[in-house]
């Protein structure tokens, strides 16, 4: 009854290849917006847009960039936590070399650093394919955090290995980098990068690029009989894909953790971030954000529950069974729904245009 | 220029200087890529039987030797806690058949790689839950003096654990070509929908196949844990037997053993030899790149089956 596209008609070409056809996918969305933007910054405490919303964030623009590497063209990588330290050390680099550029221009840059090192890294697709592809992008995970953590020159020589990150301002005094900037400063300018690139995914993948993403991860032999190219075409998932991960590996240690380390984006990170592709779903700007939720939101559900009701339990004995129950969640979910919570989401949908009818 | 000679002129000298050295690091090499294709076993039989990468096994690696070594400080005796601890993994096995891979049947690989993720985050809290997370020491009288022969310093252990995996892999091999069950289990591995019509159940296969890898996971898990002590850091080898999957084929038994050979070697030489040009600690990724490198020219692995693409 509410969500139904009866009465809406596409009178002009624009609103045909409009991003949300339907008038009420529309509402939502501004009405997610609405509440991202106002009501969460005016009603959350500094607590929850720090630990919760910020990371939340940072991890679904990642997993946005993963999704469109191994959910849009097909190219399971492992080396997510790798990409996004090349994009925190060059921001690093970029903003103490030139104080003087503003930060978003810094981040650009590092997100093109990071699509360069992205695409030497993806290079080996062409010849690899599946589970030996992504045991490859291993070698590009296990090698940048090596070499982060061995060049003092990534972290200016530093005696500690562990920098700050410094305080860096979007315009005038509003700093959003830093341990001391506002959270609710930090928080909307994440969200803000978060929501444009978050459009700008939406748009690639449903034009042609997205197009041939999409036909070299269904077939790839089939899809350079019809004329895509298999090496531009990869490449260009790997530039992308890393372009992102940069920007987002750029944001969790300026804008989250407020320090640059490598340990930050350890194999564990990218096996996160994978984690939120899968449970989300494969080829979903949707999913992507869903999954993030649910891998965040988890954990700190699962760690905070046992206080909730009253039981005081030993925190390894915790950890211990958060984990048990995360590992089952995930096989439970990939049985209940491979294709992952969007797609449970698109189901509803389906439902709820029929209802209250059930035909 | 300094780099240059590091690289390409001091290791060489280094090596003709003093090749009884070169011979003792390239046999520690040998020895220590024993231990990786022990991991590597695992994985090659289920990847060839089901098609699942299985993610957990370096988890069941870690879980059968905390449940052997567990059962042992109860005071249960070697050969006893060796048989219950592979009883364990076979139970384990048919728990993971009925629970996660009979629903996930026909599914598309990844998702059956994420799902044996999730099965290794549950076995990591279940296994940490019930023997506790701190260090076993694992004592089962395997002799650890060095030894010289003809003049070569090898560890008397790594010389065990050699023939451990040798003796493994003949059983192995015996198991694979002379019973009735090992043949059932390579006529799945060649096709599943042939094997399933001329009556082969594919569901005690999967039983079959994955309690053998936990078997596997249990010999490996018990030289391990003799080595380094049982410990959370064992299912982190498993990230380690990944290249060596990947130079010997996911499908190649004889792979995993050759290409854990290759890794050892590898990386025991890079590291001693090319480590101080770059730093050290070139070890945590030299395998990886070295993989990668050999699977530019063969893309299948070097024993892997060829892979031939068609519309």
């Amino acid at each position: 009854m509410l969500y139904r596209e009866v009465g809406q008609f596409k009178t002009t070409y624009a609103s045909d290849e409009a991003i949300f056809p339907i008038r009420q996918d529309r509402w939502l969305i501004v009405a997610a917006l609405a509440v991202a933007y106002l009501a969460i910054p005016a009603l959350g405490s500094e607590y929850w847009l720090l630990t919760i919303m910020i990371p939340f964030l940072v991890f679904a623009l990642a997993a946005l960039g993963l999704n469109l590497l191994t959910g849009y063209a097909g190219q399971v990588s492992l080396g997510t936590g790798g990409f996004m330290a090349v994009g925190a050390f060059a921001t690093y680099k970029l903003t103490t070399a030139f104080p003087g550029i503003n930060i978003v221009v810094i981040l650009i840059l590092a997100g093109f650093v990071t699509a360069l090192v992205g695409v030497l890294f993806g290079f080996p697709s062409l010849r690899i394919k599946g589970f030996y592809l992504a045991v490859a992008t291993l070698a590009a995970q296990f090698f940048l955090i090596w070499m982060f953590n061995k060049f003092p020159w990534f972290y200016n020589y530093s005696a500690s290995g562990v920098i700050s990150a410094p305080p860096r301002a979007v315009f005038g005094q509003v700093y959003v980098t830093g341990a001391e900037a506002d959270p609710r400063v930090k928080y909307l300018f994440v969200l803000t990068v978060v929501a444009v690139l978050a459009l700008v995914a939406k748009n690639l993948v449903r034009g042609r690029i997205g197009r041939s993403w999409m036909a070299i991860r269904d077939m790839d032999i089939a899809a350079e009989l019809i004329g895509i190219r298999p090496l531009p075409t990869k490449l260009l998932a790997f530039a992308v894909s890393s372009f992102y991960c940069g920007i987002a590996g750029a944001m969790w240690a300026f804008i989250y953790t407020s320090a640059v380390e490598a340990t930050a984006f350890e194999i564990d990170r990218s096996f996160q971030i994978l984690f939120m592709v899968i449970i989300g779903g494969l080829g979903s700007i949707l999913g992507s954000f869903l999954g993030a939720a649910f891998i965040v939101l988890l954990p700190i559900f699962l760690l905070n529950a046992p206080r909730m009701v009253g039981l005081d339990i030993p925190v390894n004995l915790v950890t211990n069974l958060q984990s048990m129950i995360f590992g089952a969640l995930i096989i439970f979910f990939l049985i209940a729904e491979p294709r992952g919570l969007a797609r449970l989401w698109q189901i509803g949908k389906e439902k709820l245009r029929l209802w209250p009818f059930p035909h | 220029m300094d780099m240059l000679q590091a690289v390409f002129v001091a290791p060489f000298a280094s090596m003709w200087d003093n090749p009884q050295f070169l011979v003792e690091v390239v046999l520690g090499g040998l020895l220590a890529g024993v231990m990786y294709s022990l991991v590597a076993l695992g994985f090659v039989l289920i990847f060839k039987a089901s098609s699942v990468f299985n993610f957990a096994q370096g988890t069941m690696v870690l879980f059968a030797a905390l449940t052997f070594v567990g059962l042992i400080e109860r005071g249960l005796p070697v050969i006893a806690a060796f048989g219950a601890a592979a009883a364990v993994m076979v139970l384990l096995a048919f728990a993971i058949e009925r629970v996660m891979l009979r629903p996930l049947v026909n599914q598309e690989p990844i998702i059956l790689f994420m799902a044996t993720i999730g099965l290794a985050f549950f076995l990591d809290g279940f296994g940490q839950l019930v023997w506790g997370g701190d260090v076993h020491p694992l004592d089962i009288g395997i002799p650890k003096a060095p030894l010289i022969l003809g003049g070569v310093l090898v560890n008397e252990f790594d010389l065990v654990a050699a023939a451990v995996a040798g003796s493994l892999v003949a059983a192995l091999a015996v198991f694979f070509q002379r019973t009735a069950i090992g043949r059932a289990l390579r006529a799945v591995a060649d096709d599943h929908q042939a094997a399933q019509s001329v009556g082969i159940p594919l569901r005690s296969i999967w039983v079959i196949v994955w309690s053998v890898a936990g078997f596997v996971g249990l010999v490996a898990g018990i030289m391990w844990g003799s080595k380094l002590g049982v410990q959370f850091s064992i299912s982190l080898v498993a990230l380690k037997a990944l290249p060596v999957l990947m130079l010997g084929g996911f499908t190649s038994v004889p792979g995993a053993i050759v290409g854990g050979l290759i890794v050892g070697v590898g990386e025991k030489v890079a590291e001693v030899f090319w480590g101080p040009a770059f730093g050290g600690a070139i070890e945590d990724w030299f395998a990886y790149v070295l993989a990668l490198a050999f699977l530019l020219v063969r893309p299948q692995g070097l024993f892997g089956e060829r892979i031939i693409e068609r519309v």
